[in-house]
């Protein structure tokens, strides 16, 4: 077997195949700590208070939010852009890493994928909640009905429709067909019971043969190359809803590259953050090691700097087209009422993650936690900072407004975020968060173990 | 009720386990199934598995779905329901591209992970029979099918280094 002579192991420790099973299988034994209690709690009483807010829009309609005639899209979109771009990292992960044959991708795709799955769903929830009108949404898909009309496929969002569910059942199906050879390991270790039943058929009847495994390989192999280009197509359609638009701001051909960087750059954001408490909360660290983190940083530094091009670029074709709209609308960003807005999101997504050119940082558990919330925060601040400051001047100065969320907007954020945690919380509980089999498959090429027999 | 007779042997170690199959092989015994904790790369060259026909499945799901998509929008869009935008053809093909591709994947998607399943014998209530916990762990088996010949079979697998040969018997 080829040891490298360069690369330092991805899984340290000394591991054998019994260890990584034990390792990974032990978060899901025992009692759960009193953190976890505290966190899921604390999910939970988040997730109540989205849908009481939820109840309030719908009782009373979207007077509740703090929109108008001008600003149409406030916070509602903000958060649906921003969760649909966390929801790249894990598919981006497993697929395309995949098909580049990364093998550090293996310590984080499932807990990765699983994210995606879990902020796709926070994010698919905005689109419907802001028609107000929850039995609106029915309209939206094409179905034989009475008034013979039929949806109209020329609009991007109904497009936002069939990529996001799309996306969520292709995900879900990658998910779960790279999860059933775990759930088989662990089905084996649990004792006789009620359990054992549970995981029994949740592994769908798994036995390990060689003939399973060159199907599943097989299929693996063609959902990631379908899997790859679809990722790249969901936030591109997504970015359609405001490029084929007339807003100057939004009618930019730039967008979709744009927007799909800026969401690997996101979503990889939000697995560190989580990576790095997980893997310190269930004992993990010989698993995702320095290397992992630097090469997810790297790839956070290409992202981060396609998107600081991007913002560039934006402005240096705002002033090349001499449209005075779009000029306006770039002038008015960055110094414009929400300013501010547009430095917080400036500062975070272009300055900060440069920091990773320097090893010592891009290498540094504590530093990246840091720079990563950062980065997340950025790409709420980019979202917003394209919708609100681009409707918020509109083309009769006398429609010109300002837009704040009131509480029942800001309490639908706060539950989506308490949906996530609730999902991840029961997922590092209930699930092997790291893929046992695909560990096992690098283990003799890139473990400590045997790359110090190598030498 | 029919009862069939296997006998088992399992090695630590992927290279050891291609190496008795091969020598397995050389004796002209036959191999009813190799389980293993993760995918092992080389073993279907070495049991001359067929090539699998799931991308096969997937490409012609893929063709049907992208049919399927593309040809609702035209038809709703030319016979339907044919709506004017702004004076553009009503047969606007690079609008239709998104939900062409979305459908495309999604029908290969299913085609290929509905394939794998029903192929392997894989489910929800899937009544595979596992003969060792420790296959999923860190156990790599080999299973040979006894037809009367169960004690010449275990020796075999031992003499090429199997540990814990065993002998099951199965209802089925």
């Amino acid at each position: 077997m080829y040891v490298s002579p360069v690369r330092e192991p991805l899984i340290s420790g000394e591991k054998s195949y019994t260890k990584v099973t034990e390792d990974i299988y032990a978060p899901m034994t025992g009692k759960p700590g009193k953190a976890w209690y505290a966190g899921l709690t604390l999910a939970l009483l988040a997730l109540m208070f989205g849908m009481f807010s939820i109840f309030v829009t719908v009782w009373d309609g979207i007077g509740t939010w703090g929109l108008d005639r001008t600003i149409g899209w406030g916070w509602g979109i903000t958060n649906f852009v921003w969760w649909v771009g966390i929801g790249h990292a894990g598919t981006f992960i497993s697929a395309i890493l995949l098909l580049f044959r990364q093998k550090w991708r293996t310590s984080i795709n499932r807990s990765a994928e699983a994210m995606t799955i879990f902020a796709v769903m926070c994010a698919g929830l905005f689109p419907l909640i802001h028609m107000g009108r929850l039995p609106l949404g029915f309209f939206i898909f094409p179905y034989p009905n009475t008034r013979d009309v039929w949806v109209n496929f020329n609009s991007p969002l109904l497009w936002d429709v069939f990529a996001i569910s799309t996306y969520l059942t292709v995900s879900v199906l990658f998910w779960y067909m790279g999860l059933i050879p775990d759930i088989g390991t662990i089905r084996d270790k649990l004792v006789p019971g009620i359990k054992k039943k549970i995981y029994g058929f949740l592994s769908f009847g798994w036995t390990g043969s060689a003939r399973h495994w060159a199907r599943h390989e097989s299929m693996s192999l063609i959902l990631a190359g379908l899997a790859a280009p679809l990722v790249l197509s969901v936030h591109t359609i997504v970015s359609f809803d405001f490029a084929t638009s007339v807003i100057p701001g939004w009618h930019t051909t730039i967008f979709p590259p744009y927007f799909v960087s800026g969401a690997v750059f996101s979503g990889f954001a939000m697995v560190l953050t989580l990576m790095i408490i997980t893997r310190k909360a269930i004992n993990l660290e010989d698993y995702i090691t320095k290397t992992h983190l630097e090469s997810m940083n790297k790839i956070i530094i290409a992202t981060g700097s396609i998107v600081g091009i991007a913002y560039i670029t934006e402005l240096f074709i705002a002033w090349y087209s001499g449209v005075v709209y779009e000029q306006y609308a770039f002038v008015n960003r960055a110094f414009g009422p929400y300013w501010w807005a547009y430095w917080i999101m400036m500062t975070c997504n272009v300055i900060t993650p440069q920091l990773f050119w320097i090893k010592k940082i891009r290498r540094s558990f504590a530093a990246t936690f840091v720079i990563s919330i950062f980065v997340n925060i950025g790409m709420w601040f980019e979202r917003f900072v394209i919708i609100v400051t681009s409707l918020h001047r509109d083309f009769l100065p006398s429609s010109w407004s300002m837009y704040t969320p009131t509480w029942v907007e800001v309490g639908i954020y706060v539950g989506t975020f308490g949906l996530f945690f609730t999902l991840f919380f029961l997922f590092i509980r209930f699930f092997p968060v790291i893929a046992i089999a695909e560990v096992k498959s690098v283990l003799k090429t890139s473990a400590e173990k045997f790359i110090k027999k190598g030498k | 009720m029919q009862e069939k007779t296997y006998v088992s042997g399992y090695f630590p170690d992927d290279k050891d386990l291609i190496v008795a199959i091969k020598e397995l092989q050389e004796k002209n015994v036959a191999i009813t199934d190799v389980r293993t904790p993760f995918p092992v790369h080389g073993l279907d060259t070495v049991l001359k598995m067929r090539r699998s026909r799931l991308p096969r499945a997937g490409f012609i799901a893929g063709v049907i779905g992208c049919a399927i998509g593309f040809g609702f929008q035209a038809w709703v869009f030319t016979e339907a329901w044919p709506l004017n935008f702004g004076g553009k053809p009503f047969m606007s093909v690079p609008s239709f591209i998104p939900v062409t591709f979305e459908l495309t994947v999604l029908f290969a998607a299913f085609a290929l992970v509905f394939g794998f399943l029903m192929r392997s014998n894989l489910g929800p209530g899937s009544d595979n029979i596992i003969f060792d916990e420790e296959v999923t762990n860190d156990r790599f088996q080999i299973l040979l099918e006894a037809d009367g010949n169960a004690d010449s079979l275990q020796e075999s697998l031992q003499s090429v280094g199997a540990l814990g040969v065993q002998l099951h018997e199965v209802k089925s």
